[in-house]
């Protein structure tokens, strides 16, 4: 951060800076060397902010009207859909804004995999993360229990119930995250609490995502360290800002098609159903972003093992800088790395769409099938193919590809189009 | 780079500035008019009361949008009262035949004027109402006669639908 | 940028396949074109009057609809009654209100500003009332069910008398569209069962159809709205993202870099 001093020009500016230097600050983000080869892959950090302010803004509005009370939450929420000012809209915002939000994580994931954005020396950036991601997964699924519908009610007994499969305490637990002997009331206050604050823990993680990010600087599609600031770099501002906007004003519009015409096909029928103790709905299914997780899940047939193995999976992202034993980053130099990495996105997605089954005969051999693979992936695969990969010859710097690599490299663009 | 291509950048960034600020003004209107009051609570903007029961010298407090209204039944002494008060010794001059159409009646919201307490009845250097908060005397006709309150307390849109129901609102 | 999209698209089309198969019954529903579909969609107001009337002649006995208010009826997007016909709806029911002076409970005509009257006092008292099926509230129950209008239009129509093989408890009847083939409901229509106020001739494919589209307005009373503002905010997110790619493209055109 102190690679050049900001000095403001008013005395004002000078005075104010030298107690509390945020004009240093403004200086530094508008300023901060980016890689001028970042694709739109690269776009969906900005587009994740957009969505967490969402969130909080329409949350907090919503929390003006909302009614954390079993007898009165469903009629408080049917309240805001019919009485309150745009109260329809911003609840349509806040519930597709989740799947929004859960879309652009999983692409910014799964980029990082792409591109070796976990790796030396980013493994802090990558691992704050994960924090964020289990936030928001906790979040979203306390968010869901709120309108106490059916599926509200019924997937917080579930995944409350997950922690009897701890041995001893298990019992003890779950009646502690009860506050009673089953899902009620008091499970419901303390959600919203809950619901409530997380979003202000992410918020802070942002904040220590991006700061981490601002020290090595940002990792980019060839993947070698760049030299800041160079000619292979261009201020965040406004190249970035700019390019930044245009990508999330293309979200926005696949966003607002959810909200205002297909409001409600993100989430599911029984929900609107007011939450009844005494019967269960006939499938339980999380929301969609939770699908390869639960698919993990109910794969194993041990209560204590799918749970481990649920958590496992998650958990073990964290582990992967470690994991993946390859000094190059970028999958593009990494033509056997790039098929596994294809076919673990297959197998990702698999996970889910057999989520959404029932756990049955060919679904759930598939699901098992899948979830010994994700694991192989991580846990086999990655350490191995580093020390037996052959790597294509990597460029000097991103400006100056070498000749003969690969053809579909964003680089080697760059020298037809600046003729135009 | 040519001056004319120069006005045509500017011409474009302008043009992307002013298009996104309405944007942004047309996202935050529902976000501030969410906090106004909801349809249901417009619905309940008018309330009926009976007051065949209310006999003279006697006052009822009924609520209307979450607030008190009195509603007295004047005897004639108080009525004679508010009438001949002259106009010049008002802090607020309004005269009793504006503010009670039927004399009989006095319908007014039981806020003082001067912070929102809720004056008593029959009490008071005139034989009015007394706010506790602060202080303020209210005459029979429920004007500000003394104290820090700036305005008589307000009487409110009202109508009587028949002989035995006002409706307020 | 183009290949971008193209990967995109695939994972979002992956993504989308399993949310079709949450609706995972394989009946397939009666069809009818409903006049609130679509990018511009919007009420049939004689059909929510219409269905206002199968409602209350018809299902109102037994199903409650217990978030709507009489003020509802004469609002903008919905049966757009007047402001005196729905008052008058309202002043014809009984609505409960109190405590008064003496601290009783009495009766007095409805108000706009009141909800509707539900047909029994509690849900026990409803269970009690129908051989232990509690008849559901129909405020919201189109979006509560997996084939939405769809379905309830069908289910209207599915009576049958049972196939051979099924036997059928006493209160139980067959209707081909219900999840499970068994309903404790009755056959609710019959043709000429109400008598139109406008003069439509009241056939179970009519009624069926006017009921839905009613209850398709009870649970999304803002629809209309919905719709209008959503081609708005759409047509003005494409033109500015259509200044912002120029203006992008303009910016980046001081480095060597396409974007």
């Amino acid at each position: 951060m102190s690679d050049h001093e900001y000095t403001p020009s008013s005395k004002f500016g000078k005075w104010f800076n030298d107690r509390l230097p945020l004009l240093s600050l403004a200086s530094h983000l508008t300023d901060y060397p980016t890689p001028k080869n970042l694709n739109y892959w690269w776009t969906f950090g900005g587009i994740l902010t957009f969505c967490l302010i969402t969130q909080i803004v329409t949350g907090l509005t919503l929390a003006m009207h909302y009614i954390a009370h079993a007898d009165m939450a469903f009629e408080s929420v049917e309240h805001i859909m019919r009485d309150v000012n745009y109260g329809w809209l911003i609840r349509y915002i806040h519930a597709n804004g989740a799947s929004m939000f859960f879309l652009a994580v999983y692409i910014h994931i799964f980029r990082s995999l792409f591109y070796g954005s976990y790796k030396s020396p980013r493994e802090i950036i990558w691992i704050i993360g994960i924090i964020i991601y289990l936030l928001m997964m906790a979040a979203a699924f306390m968010g869901y229990v709120l309108p106490w519908g059916q599926m509200s009610f019924w997937g917080a007994t579930v995944i409350t119930n997950l922690f009897s499969a701890i041995p001893l305490v298990g019992e003890g637990i779950v009646t502690w995250l009860w506050g009673g002997y089953s899902v009620d009331n008091p499970t419901l206050t303390r959600f919203f609490t809950l619901h409530y604050l997380i979003p202000f823990l992410i918020l802070g993680l942002v904040v220590l995502h991006i700061w981490a990010l601002h020290v090595p600087g940002n990792n980019n599609p060839v993947g070698i360290d760049v030299k800041k600031p160079s000619k292979d770099t261009v201020p965040f501002h406004p190249y970035i800002v700019i390019k930044d906007t245009f990508a999330l004003l293309m979200f926005m519009i696949v966003f607002a098609f959810f909200v205002f015409y297909t409001p409600n096909i993100l989430g599911h029928a029984d929900n609107y159903i007011e939450a009844n103790p005494l019967v269960t709905p006939a499938h339980i299914v999380p929301e969609w972003y939770l699908l390869p997780f639960y698919a993990i899940l109910r794969s194993v047939p041990d209560k204590l093992l799918g749970v481990i193995a649920m958590l496992s999976a998650i958990l073990i992202l964290a582990a992967l800088p470690w994991l993946d034993t390859s000094k190059i980053r970028s999958a593009v130099f990494r033509p056997l790395y790039k098929q596994f990495y294809w076919i673990l996105v297959a197998d990702v997605l698999i996970l889910g769409y057999v989520g959404a089954m029932p756990a049955e005969g060919l679904y759930l051999l598939v699901a098992r099938v899948a979830t010994a693979y994700y694991f192989l992936h991580f846990l086999v695969i990655l350490p191995v193919l580093g020390l037996k990969e052959k790597t294509l010859p990597i460029p000097l710097s991103i400006t100056e590809p070498i000749l003969g690599g690969t053809a579909n490299l964003a680089t080697a663009r760059n020298k037809e189009s600046s003729i135009k | 780079m040519s001056e004319k291509k120069t006005n045509r950048r500017d011409f474009l960034f302008t043009a992307t500035y002013a298009v996104g600020a309405v944007g942004v003004g047309a996202t935050v209107w529902p976000m501030i008019d969410q906090m106004n009051p909801d349809a249901s609570v417009k619905a309940l903007a008018s309330t009926e009361v009976d007051v065949s029961s209310v006999n003279r010298g006697k006052t009822i407090t009924v609520l209307w949008r979450g607030k008190p209204v009195f509603i007295r039944r004047r005897t004639e002494d108080e009525i004679a009262d508010a009438r001949s008060v002259k106009l010049e010794d008002l802090k607020d001059p309004e005269k009793d035949e504006d503010r009670a159409k039927n004399p009989e009646w006095l319908v007014m919201l039981g806020v003082c004027t001067h912070l929102g307490c809720v004056p008593l009845n029959d009490k008071g250097d005139y034989n009015g109402w007394f706010c506790p908060c602060h202080g303020s005397h209210y005459d029979t006709s429920g004007r500000i006669r003394k104290g820090p309150a700036p305005t008589n307390m307000e009487v409110p849109k009202y109508e009587f639908v028949n002989a035995n129901t006002i409706k307020i609102g | 940028m183009k290949n971008f999209l193209r990967i995109l698209s695939l994972v979002i089309v992956f993504l989308a396949a399993p949310l079709n198969s949450y609706a995972a019954e394989k009946v397939e529903y009666l069809k009818t074109d409903w006049s609130f579909k679509g990018l511009f969609g919007k009420f049939d107001r004689g059909a929510l009057q219409r269905g206002y009337q199968v409602y209350t002649e018809v299902c109102a006995s037994c199903h409650s609809m217990k978030y709507l208010s009489y003020r509802n009826l004469a609002e903008k997007g919905g049966p757009e009654f007047t402001e005196q016909q729905a008052k008058a709806i309202a002043a014809s029911f009984d609505v409960s209100d109190g405590p008064n002076a003496d601290g009783e409970m009495f009766t007095r005509p409805g108000k706009l500003s009141d909800k509707f009257v539900m047909p029994y006092e509690n849900v026990k008292a409803a269970q009690a009332a129908n051989g232990g099926a509690y008849p559901p509230d129909m405020s919201v129950l189109v979006k509560a069910r997996g084939g939405g209008v769809d379905y309830i239009y069908s289910l209207l129509q599915g009576y049958e008398d049972p196939p051979v093989g099924i036997n059928l408890e006493e209160g139980v009847h067959y209707n081909k569209y219900m999840y499970g083939n068994k309903i404790k409901m009755s056959n609710p229509l019959s043709d000429g069962l109400i008598e139109y106020s406008d003069g439509t001739s009241a056939t179970v494919e009519q009624m069926s159809k006017d009921v839905t589209t009613f209850l398709m307005w009870t649970a999304e009373p803002h629809l209309e709205t919905r719709h209008q503002m959503g081609f708005k905010a759409i047509v003005y997110l494409i033109i500015l993202t259509i200044l912002v790619y120029f203006s992008m493209k303009r910016i980046w055109s001081r480095v060597e870099t396409k974007v």
